[in-house]
């Protein structure tokens, strides 16, 4: 048997904590922004979940507005609004650096520096059980790749599995 | 109650002791496998009968004057001969053994239709069907000019009859339509149907993937003119399926692929074709899988299909109670005639979270749109949960089920 047999009641609960349960019933920044300088769409092909970002940049180039709309799980959604908190007041070099920071988390427990970029994404950690369920981070991943698609400029929805 | 039919009573009930992977624990819990509809999980006499053939057996087929290859055609063409039986086709030669019920459709997509199809033609489905019962009809309708015509389905998630009637139309080519529903379980009035086609002489496929492994399938009864089905949603290897074919149609049909075995007699001034069903078998073909495939026939046999289905509706019966007795919970796909699949919504949890939640107790399930995206829209979901049985699932793993959901509500509290 694996470590994955030993999963305890406890392990479904450092899955699903308060603060995802939180974000997923309750998210933030959710809806359509009509003056948004950058957008994208992410999609999970595997499950049909879909997600459209919304990003504005003032004039100095930081990010002064973020919303989304979409439908997805608990992961993907509180995934979403987490991510729209810790990236309001954000430059645009600063936004994709947390993209590339935290999928890095994601998908690689065994990430043991972290390059300090500047910004507190400590709430983001909430999101860390999903490395125990390989099929579920994709889930928590996909409002980031959006982000990182939106800064980029490319117009072409951004999905889980490219 | 006949002795035979005492002893079929009893092996559908201890049917789960012939599955190894019914045996394991999954995250501390007994595995609960419903998710079948997906993938069946094998007998031992199926995983024997490859590993024998892989151990002692193996050689090309169709090809050696030497002992093995002797023995490989004939386990591989005795499997052809089990198929032929069990689905009463009325030659061998109409039994095409592919790589699964996809490459099936797609076969006769191609080989069948697209010669026959122009613009102003019409190529009709259902709204029920899986992407593998649409897309090739989209390739080849795209190909030729034809139009695909979709016939709707009502709430229950069940072929609107009249609707159906009504765009069953003279200039329909062919008809494509599921046995049963994968992603609803509803059970299509596929005999009904091929006669009033037939009436109108348009030719019939139908997608028998969700069929077979439920229900005592007689090709000559249905009078389909094709029947497509995969081998590992019936307890056979993945990579395996069969295309049934009536001769007739199969013999005025090109072939779908060129290469070894197909052919009689290839020069480059041309190349003369083997004769049915080879003339379809294009290179060397899954033979370890096809003699599992024949194997599993073989274990469904020894219970019984009769037996199988009855098992089976008595389950379905209870799980739909079941589920449709906890609180908060949407029961999609409520045809009156239905096998083996449940899809379902919780209030509150999205299904991804509801399999997660259920497979940290051991209880496997589908989640998302099952190759099924149109049947989503029309019940305006992004995707359900699906629990399906098959002969070894029993009350018990209904059970863990409705509790699994319940411990998931209590976490989405």
């Amino acid at each position: 048997m694996n470590a994955v047999d030993f999963r305890n009641k406890d392990e479904m609960r450092d899955l699903y904590r308060e603060l995802i349960l939180d974000h997923a019933r309750n998210p933030r920044h959710f809806g359509r922004l009509d003056d948004a300088t950058h957008t994208a769409e992410g999609i999970n092909p595997l499950c049909g979940d879909k997600l459209h970002l919304y990003v504005r940049l003032d004039a100095a180039g930081r990010i002064d507005a973020v919303s989304f709309e979409g439908s997805g799980c608990a992961i993907s959604v509180a995934s979403a609004s987490l991510m729209t908190d810790a990236i309001t007041g954000l430059s645009l070099q600063q936004a994709l650096d947390c993209f590339a920071t935290v999928t890095e988390r994601l998908r690689n427990p065994d990430a043991s520096q972290e390059r300090d970029i500047g910004v507190n994404l400590d709430k983001i950690k909430a999101l860390d059980g999903v490395r125990d369920y390989p099929s579920r981070v994709k889930c928590a991943t996909l409002a980031w790749h959006a982000l990182n698609s939106a800064m980029q400029g490319n117009s072409t929805p951004v999905s889980t599995e490219k | 109650m006949t002795n035979a039919q005492e002893q079929a009573a009893v092996s559908v009930a201890d049917s789960r002791a012939d599955f190894p992977a019914l045996q394991q624990a999954v995250n501390s819990h007994p595995l609960v496998y419903l998710d079948s509809a997906a993938s069946a999980q094998q007998p031992t006499s199926v995983i024997d009968a490859v590993a024998e053939y892989q151990r002692h057996d193996h050689a090309n087929v169709h090809r050696g004057v030497h002992t093995l290859s002797h023995r490989a055609t004939d386990a591989y063409e005795g499997a052809r001969d089990r198929i032929q039986a069990f689905i009463n086709a009325s030659s061998r030669t109409e039994i095409v053994l592919t790589s699964g019920t996809t490459e099936s459709i797609n076969l006769v997509a191609q080989s069948f239709c697209r010669p026959r199809l122009a613009a102003g033609d019409k190529v009709l489905i259902t709204h029920l069907e899986h992407h593998s019962n649409i897309v090739p009809w989209q390739i080849v309708c795209e190909q030729t000019g034809a139009e695909l015509v979709v016939a709707p389905i009502n709430q229950s998630g069940e072929l609107d009859m009249a609707g159906f009637e009504a765009v069953l139309t003279k200039d329909v080519r062919m008809l494509a339509i599921a046995h049963v529903s994968n992603a609803l379980g509803t059970v299509n009035p596929v005999k009904d149907i091929i006669a009033k086609a037939s009436a109108l002489n348009i030719p019939v496929l139908v997608d028998g993937a969700q069929g077979v492994p439920h229900m005592q399938i007689d090709v000559q009864d249905l009078d389909c003119d094709f029947y497509a089905f995969s081998g590992h949603k019936m307890f056979g290897p993945t990579g395996t399926g069969v295309l049934y074919g009536k001769e007739a149609l199969l013999d005025a049909m090109p072939p779908y692929q060129g290469g070894g075995d197909m052919i009689l007699e290839v020069s480059f001034a041309g190349t003369t074709y083997n004769e049915l069903p080879y003339k379809f078998e294009a290179g060397t073909p899954n033979i370890s899988g096809v003699i599992g495939l024949g194997a599993a026939i073989d274990y469904l046999q020894s219970i019984g299909m009769p037996e199988i289905a009855r098992h089976e509706q008595q389950l379905l019966a209870y799980m739909g109670e079941k589920l449709a007795a906890i609180d908060g919970i949407r029961l999609i796909g409520t045809a009156a005639n239905k096998a083996s699949v449940q899809s379902f919504l919780v209030d509150d949890i999205h299904p991804h979270d509801l399999g997660t939640i259920l497979d940290h107790q051991g209880v496997a399930i589908r989640t998302g749109h099952h190759c099924a995206m149109p049947v989503m829209d029309f019940f305006a979901v992004a995707g359900t949960a699906r629990a399906s049985l098959a002969l070894y699932n029993n009350c018990d793993d209904i059970d863990k089920l409705a509790a699994g959901i319940e411990k998931a509500q209590e976490i989405f509290a």
